[in-house]
């Protein structure tokens, strides 16, 4: 491991599914301790991009490699990427029946657990450790027993996603259009959690279409995505004239 | 360092899907063991010779005869949804028992190598089932090889023998009460089974007893081309009570072979009859040769007043399933349970489902049934819950959910319902629901691994089936339904 490398790097990037190519060349270094935003018109490739880098089996990479702190992951499963410390928020969660809420973090908390060769958490261990993290999404510990996405409105939805987030504790966290469908209380408890998850050692994409969300959480970098590449690279401000401007004034 | 632990090969998610369910049979082998085999084909004279080897009185004689002519002019049932080419009955053995056929006194006594075959299906016929406390009939092929616990039984009155050994020993009991559950003609099946039936369990559980042990028989298939028709027969007495569980398994041949069975059981007045059933026949290989064809008539009689019958089945084997287990609630206030998992991939079919039938006053009944179709299997639920004029104030909940893995599977549901009173309460509800690439690729995310989300997501399915399984039995269903089919038959 190279500790001066990026803890993700996409290079070069060509990616299609079913022979139509979504992602053409795309470039992207990612430090420890940043925050990346990354914007664009609908279709432009980014939810694509999102389940790429976590290894979502039906897209096809033609070129191009994605480097996790310095090594390639292509070859990775999904669920190596993830005890990795790749986290994916869904843009939207799905839902599986019969499957409690419970049941379903503390196998996943045990799935990492193991893969380091840690010991596993017996339920009631795991209640203590999964109640501790339900305060800082403000969660009831009631949606425990319900069953996973089941029945839970948009903001519970979103607010699960961060909480596991938080709950696998990962190293590069995509959050893709967790800002989609929030009432603004919600909006400010998903932006608390997620600055309070932040620090140096961790990384964070965001994915959004609103400069709302980049009014609680302060990127250290905007992208601007469209039809498959980066096209522009800012500051924080960069957000801010795409409101008022849209992203035509962008195409030359 | 390099991240290489996993060597990723491109395939779609269903893919591995379809791998994971398609573990093999481990039930396959057969046991090489010297027998005694009669000439395939059916007539009279088949029938006569059956009746013979197993020294039956008269009665049973005329009653195979009956239903042998019955047989005769009845044709298969056409109305499920399944297809299988034309059975050859000519083509079928209709006897086949392991030789040595002296009278055993002591289970050391039996061939070794079917010791061994028992052992390998982890059946032990010793201390461990008295452990879990279940006495076991064993019936292979065509005889029954031994009954364990018939002493310890005894002393409460609790008759557990095979239905040989009964009709010789019991022969009042079994003239009394065979055949009145399905009558010889109920239908085709049933008709043959009447006709031919070599071997089965019969249970007694007298007046004011709890039988003291779970009450279990294992059925196994050994020959290639012998047909194995059991006939079993429980018989709750008044206040009484029994758990009686069932297992199945055949060798792997790339022939079909037959299993027509028949189950009755009566329950008198606030007796409670619970049977449950994991069925593991042979399914047939990944393109659909070989099975076993089973057809099975299956029906309990509640007789008496507050009396309860409750059927649970774990259906997973079997290249044809064609199996009912229906109740008929004739005491006012009795109740009758089914509760089913049909689990189905590559080319099984699977028309399986329920009858109840409400007669008495507040009559209650309650269907649960879960279907689980994969590969290019069929899977359907057909019932029928039938409520008479007289039976006022009957009660039926229903509830079909169906689970599809893959694209290329079937499922399908046929309630019918029919109802001849203005005071019945009838509930019917159904879903059908798909384990979708999504819903694994959120489990993978997480870093929980594919076989352990399938797992998850069909025992969070079938959880309402689990609970009601005699416990040694529904963590082996779990088990089982993950590595579809396999995994051992309790």
């Amino acid at each position: 491991m190279n500790l001066d490398s990026p803890i993700l790097e996409i290079k070069d990037l060509k990616v299609s599914i079913n022979e139509n190519e979504i992602l053409k060349s795309l470039n992207l270094k990612v430090n420890k301790g940043e925050i990346h935003a990354i914007m664009g018109p609908n279709g432009s490739g980014k939810s694509t991009f999102s389940k790429v880098i976590a290894g979502h089996p039906a897209y096809s990479i033609s070129s191009g490699d994605i480097m996790f702190k310095g090594s390639s992951i292509l070859e990775l499963d999904p669920e190596d990427r993830s005890h990795l410390g790749i986290f994916l928020a869904f843009q939207y969660p799905i839902e599986i029946p019969g499957v409690s809420n419970e049941d379903f973090l503390r196998l996943a908390y045990n799935s990492k657990q193991k893969f380091y060769n840690k010991p596993e958490v017996d339920p009631l261990e795991f209640l203590s450790i999964i109640n501790e993290k339900l305060t800082l999404v403000n969660m009831s510990p009631l949606f425990l027993s319900r069953n996973v996405n089941e029945g839970f409105s948009g903001g519970e939805k979103k607010r699960n996603e961060i909480l596991q987030m938080i709950l696998l504790d990962s190293e590069v966290s995509i959050l893709d259009e967790t800002d989609s469908g929030l009432d603004i209380d919600a909006l400010k408890i998903i932006s608390t959690g997620i600055n309070n998850f932040m620090n140096e050692n961790k990384s964070i994409i965001l994915i959004t279409h609103y400069q709302r969300l980049l009014d609680y959480i302060n990127p250290t970098y905007v992208h601007v995505m469209q039809d498959g590449k980066i096209i522009k690279t800012g500051s924080a401000d960069l957000a801010k004239e795409l409101e008022s401007k849209g992203y035509e004034w962008l195409k030359s | 360092m390099k991240y290489n632990m996993v060597k990723k090969s491109n395939k779609s998610l269903n893919q591995n899907i379809t791998q994971l369910v398609n573990k093999t049979y481990q039930y396959g082998f057969s046991t090489n063991i010297e027998k005694d085999i009669i000439e395939k084909g059916l007539n009279q004279e088949t029938v006569r010779l059956i009746s013979k080897k197993k020294k039956e009185p008269e009665f049973l004689l005329k009653f195979r005869l009956k239903a042998y002519k019955k047989w005769q002019q009845m044709s298969e049932p056409e109305w499920a949804y399944l297809k299988f080419p034309q059975i050859d009955y000519q083509d079928v053995t209709y006897y086949s028992a392991p030789k040595s056929q002296k009278k055993l006194n002591d289970l050391s006594e039996v061939d070794p190598e079917l010791l061994k075959t028992f052992e390998k299906l982890g059946i032990s016929l010793n201390e461990q089932k008295r452990l879990s406390n279940v006495a076991v009939d064993i019936v292979f092929d065509s005889v029954s090889i031994g009954t364990s616990f018939q002493e310890e039984l005894s002393k409460s009155g609790v008759i557990f023998a095979s239905i040989s050994e009964a009709v010789h020993d019991y022969p009042e009991l079994i003239e009394k009460y065979i055949g009145t559950v399905i009558p010889i003609g109920d239908n085709y099946f049933a008709a043959l089974n009447s006709a031919v039936f070599t071997d089965g369990s019969f249970c007694y559980i007298p007046q004011d007893t709890v039988c003291p042990l779970d009450l279990s028989t294992y059925f196994r298939i050994n020959d290639q081309n012998s047909g194995q028709f059991e006939r079993t027969l429980i018989i709750a007495e008044k206040n009484s009570r029994v758990n009686y569980l069932e297992g199945c398994t055949a060798p792997q041949y790339d022939t079909n072979q037959l299993h027509a069975a028949v189950v009755e059981l009566v329950a008198l007045e606030n007796a409670n009859i619970k049977y449950s059933t994991v069925q593991n026949w042979y399914s047939g290989d990944e393109f659909g040769n070989g099975g076993v064809y089973n057809f099975v008539t299956k029906r309990g009689l509640c007789a008496g007043t507050n009396s309860k019958i409750s059927w649970t089945q774990v259906e997973t084997g079997s290249a044809i399933t064609w199996k009912y287990p229906s109740c008929v609630l004739i005491g006012n206030d009795s109740q009758g349970e089914f509760y089913s998992v049909a689990l189905t991939n590559n080319y099984q079919q699977a028309d399986t489902g329920t009858k109840m039938t409400h007669i008495g006053k507040n009559t209650r009944s309650r269907i649960i049934s879960k279907g689980i179709s994969a590969g290019k299997s069929k899977n359907s639920y057909r019932g029928l819950v039938s409520v008479m004029n007289n039976a006022l104030g009957a009660r039926n909940y229903s509830q079909c959910d169906s689970l599809l893995i893959g694209n290329l599977s079937n499922a399908n549901t046929f309630p019918i319902i029919s109802v001849q009173n203005s005071t019945s309460k009838i509930e019917h509800e159904a879903s059908t629901s798909k384990i979708g690439e999504e819903q694994i690729f959120y489990f993978l995310q997480r870093g929980i691994g594919l076989e352990k989300a399938v797992e998850l997501m069909i025992s969070g399915f079938c959880r309402e089936i689990f609970t009601e399984l005699p416990l040694e039995f529904a963590a082996e269903a779990d088990k089982l339904l993950t590595l579809k089919l396999e995994g051992s038959v309790g």
